[in-house]
């Protein structure tokens, strides 16, 4: 039996140095709130910088308003002094701005996006639409009549005003394109901008040089193409609108964590209720919660009883009983009694802003699956350019007449119907989604190398205690093996564990409180690793532990091994007790398995995943528990520091091991191991380092990360193969390969179309993420 | 059509040139201090940034492009990456460097800016 007593309660070690780095963050300042009389306000309409000076002069002759700031980089004002915002937002629309107040809760943050974003999507249609009611009627009349050419004077009058039509829907709704791509090109990168304005351009221009100057061309060339212009701007305007509509909903998961948290608290202050806002509740704070009011901040329950839901944080369905003592979480809802708690975190220390904080970071990083997408990402573009030259000229060279207009159709058809953005978007898209499903399954994956190497699992070791078991044990049998009284026993070994939390030792001590049995001072206190522990409490020598220690200390136990032995065979723990070199006991401590243990095991099993247990108690035991919940290979009495060298061996077989522990002693193990899996309840500080943590106790979190991770690394992949086919055939096919073949070349408006939707796509199928069920059966 | 030919493949050169080969003027991060790096209409600006070597260094980001590419910023070498509201200035904590370049790009890598850091290893 090992006894892993007494090891310090300190946090898991960083993984591998493959965890995401969180940047140190400041939304500097502001956003309004208001607190020790600051108020920050947002400011729309300062356009220049000589507003600064404007604004901060109304601000100031408000009465109470001590001084007034202005970031005229973010478009905040900071305002010192004890007045409403209501006077300071009338005072700067006096001045000829407008101005709002929000709290910077994340939830504003939220919404401000919701409302710019909507702005966008809205300003992106209507440059849509009127870019495609100059393109649709042009092209309706290319297609009917057939005739887009300059011959004649009218013609050229007529074309001309088509042209100067297009350019003014160029300036208008392609705008943004144009000084994207100039900008871009200042900078010596090009982006989808580029490709944009120089297809579109160079098709413009063609035409404009076949109006203004048709003598110059063969007749035969003296083709316009204001319409795919048009429709071009139009489409790909369309697209944006689609693909910012299709990832808003990319982004569900992280809004419902955010749109957990309440606005406001009612706190207890100088005996009397207030609601305050969130942003105001201090540490220390009484707050009181009434059935069915969601737990503002994170808190110990110091008066009342009560049932909380945490299911949205942990996934865990069935309410959690509260009593005084216990701590609730933010975010979670209060479901029958009314209680205070007291305020321990608030802010952006809450459990919830961890996990939204960590969620977020998640869903930005990329597993290695994308790293190829991401180098050609960085050549796309210039090498599009160069194979649009390339294809002109070969047009140019070997193309049939007219083979300058053949010549601008496939450089502007190339152009165009390359997508650097499916491929940019087809990892980060089905991260953003695979990430925040599993979140909402209680399942928070740390970063995208994590995702992807849990879809690669094959071995998957799991801790015994605390993992298989509940980890809460408790005392079921005392055995003498001498003139000791069991209360006697109970209360020097209850003495010495005093000091651990080692859910063993708690077992002990709480079994001896409810014997109401006084604890003693312990004199002298040894821990030997793996072992046990020896202490001396009122002159007593005192051992208690494994067999091993046992025998280390020539303790004569050979009369008692088979009751240990029978008692480990009821998956019972057995400890040895010895007092001044004599055995006087053996303490049983028995663990009660998860409810859920055995149903998910066979579920990892099912999916072909090597389920190994790991335990440093005793064998017998080890076996007992193994057998009931099916696990054929375990490992039993090992040492924390060899449970990384079991997950050694395991790599060294060819596995891909997940190892799940408790966070705490089997740190080593976590980090050695391909997935680090941890346990927490969903306010464990160890979240932040485990590659997975698992917000409820369940096993079944470990099948729904592995499941979840699957589907999204297989939503990559098809993302991935659709841009990559789209690119290779869609350039080839817009450059003319199939010419000589077929006798047909690519319309640019087909281009367009194919390149604005093939966006829309990618995003599309992350989105078919969000309907993944893992399968529990 | 001779010369026609060698002016695309002239053309071709100068894009080679122009994207891969031409090392831009690097601004330094005092006047990135004074000034947030501004990302707007496709690209960081200024894109390029010396930062001396073995100093942590901060970097300032205001998004002004309402674009969704704009909102994340990453720093793949550095394994940071953030989200960038509209609007709002965001600081970024670098850690101490050894002088190389460490570029910074959007999540789909159109938007793109180097930094160069610079002094003894």
């Amino acid at each position: 039996m090992t006894h892993e007593l007494n090891l310090p309660n300190q946090p898991v070690p960083s993984q591998k140095g493959t965890g995401h780095h969180e940047p140190e963050r400041h939304e500097t300042e502001h956003k309004a709130q208001q607190q020790n009389n600051q108020t920050t306000l947002m400011i729309e309409g300062a356009g220049c910088v000589s507003c600064v000076g404007k604004i901060e002069g109304a601000l100031k002759q408000v009465p109470g308003v001590q001084s007034a700031n202005m970031n005229f980089a973010d478009r905040t004002v900071l305002v010192e002094g004890a007045v409403s915002p209501d006077q300071l937002i009338q005072a700067v629309q006096k001045a000829g701005y407008q101005a709002k107040a929000s709290a910077n809760n994340g939830v504003d943050t939220l919404e401000e996006k919701e409302e710019e974003d909507f702005k966008y999507y809205k300003r992106l249609l209507r440059d849509m639409a009127i870019a495609l009611s100059l393109g649709i009627p042009l092209m309706a009349y290319g297609l009917i009549t057939g005739e887009m050419s300059v011959n004649t004077p009218t013609e050229r009058v007529v074309w001309l005003i088509v042209g100067l039509l297009t350019l003014s829907v160029m300036i208008f709704s392609g705008k943004h394109f144009y000084t994207g791509a100039w900008k871009s090109f200042k900078n010596h990168s090009a982006n989808m901008d580029t490709l944009i304005a120089l297809g579109t351009g160079t098709a413009w221009l063609y035409s404009m040089v076949v109006v203004l100057f048709p003598e110059i061309m063969p007749s035969v060339a003296r083709h316009v193409y204001f319409e795919a212009t048009a429709m071009i701007i139009g489409l790909i305007n369309l697209g944006l609108a689609l693909e910012l509509k299709a990832r808003g909903r990319t982004s569900e998961a992280i809004k419902r964590l955010i749109g957990l948290q309440p606005k406001t608290a009612r706190v207890v202050r100088n005996g009397q209720e207030i609601d305050i806002p969130i942003e105001d509740v201090v540490i220390g704070d009484n707050v009181r919660v009434r059935p069915g009011e969601k737990i503002s901040v994170d808190g110990v329950v110091i008066e009342g009883h009560t049932a909380i839901d945490e299911s949205m944080l942990t996934g865990e369905p069935i309410p959690v009983e509260k009593q005084l003592g216990d701590e609730v979480i933010a975010g979670t809802i209060n479901k029958t009694g009314s209680l205070i708690f007291e305020a321990t975190r608030v802010g952006k220390d809450t459990a919830l802003a961890h996990i939204i904080n960590m969620v977020k970071h998640a869903q930005n990083s990329k597993p290695p699956i994308g790293r190829l997408a991401d180098v050609i990402s960085t050549y796309f573009v210039p090498v599009i350019m160069i194979i649009a030259v390339l294809s002109a000229l070969a047009w140019l060279n070997f193309g049939p007449e007219p083979s300058l207009a053949f010549a601008i159709v496939s450089a502007t058809t190339v152009l165009i119907i390359a997508c650097p953005c499916a491929l940019g978007l087809a990892t980060p898209m089905s991260v953003m989604v695979g990430v925040g499903k599993a979140a909402e399954a209680g399942v928070l994956i740390r970063n995208g190398e994590a995702l992807q190497t849990a879809s690669k699992i094959t071995a998957m070791v799991l801790d015994k205690t605390g993992t298989i078991t509940l980890g809460e044990p408790k005392v079921t049998d005392i055995v003498l093996t001498s003139d000791e009284s069991k209360d006697t026993v109970l209360q020097l070994a209850a003495s010495l564990e005093s000091g651990s939390e080692h859910p063993l030792a708690l077992a002990i001590t709480e079994s001896a409180k409810e014997k109401q049995l006084d604890l003693l001072t312990v004199d002298t206190f040894n821990t030997i690793a793996g072992h046990g522990v020896e202490a001396t409490i009122t002159g007593k020598q005192l051992l208690f532990g494994n067999e091993k220690l046992m025998i280390s200390k020539h303790i004569e136990i050979a009369a008692f091994v088979d009751q240990a032995q029978s008692l480990a065979a009821e998956a019972k723990t057995p400890m040895y007790f010895a007092v001044d070199g004599k055995l006087s006991a053996i303490i049983a401590v028995a663990d009660p398995i998860k409810e859920d243990s055995i149903a998910a095991i066979q579920r990892l099993q099912a999916n072909g995943v090597r389920v190994v247990m790991l335990t440093g108690d005793n064998r017998n035991t080890a076996k007992a528990v193994a057998e009931k919940v099916g696990i054929t290979e375990f490992y039993a009495e090992v040492l924390p520091e060899d449970k990384t060298q079991k997950v050694q061996a395991l790599q060294m077989e060819g596995e891909i091991v997940g190892m799940t522990g408790d966070g705490i002693n089997d740190a080593p193990a976590l980090a050695m191991a391909n997935v680090g899996f941890a346990i927490g309840t969903g306010t464990d500080v160890a979240i932040e380092s485990a590659d997975i943590t698992l917000m409820r106790g369940s096993l079944h979190g470990l099948a729904d990360a592995i499941a979840i991770s699957k589907a999204t690394l297989s939503n990559i992949k098809q993302n991935l193969f659709g841009a990559f086919v789209y690119n290779a055939a869609g350039v080839p096919i817009a450059a003319g390969i199939l010419y000589p073949v077929f006798g047909v070349l690519m319309s640019p408006i087909i281009a367009g179309a194919a390149m604005a939707f093939s966006s829309v796509t990618v995003v599309s199928n992350a989105n078919r993420l969000r309907f993944f069920k893992a399968n529990k059966s | 059509m001779m010369i026609i030919n060698l002016l695309g493949l002239a053309l071709i050169a100068l894009i080679i040139w122009w994207f891969w080969i031409y090392q831009p003027k690097n601004e330094s991060l005092e006047a990135v201090q004074h000034q947030p790096i501004k990302v707007a209409n496709g690209v960081y600006q200024p894109a390029f940034v010396t930062v001396p070597a073995n100093q942590e260094a901060t970097l300032s980001f205001i998004r002004t492009d309402e674009s969704p590419c704009a909102e994340t910023l990453v720093f793949p070498e550095l394994n940071i990456s953030e989200t960038l509201p509209l609007n709002h200035v965001i600081e970024i904590k670098l850690p101490a460097l050894t002088p190389g370049s460490y570029t910074f790009h959007c999540q789909m890598q159109m938007y793109r800016g180097q930094i160069r850091v610079e002094g003894e290893s």
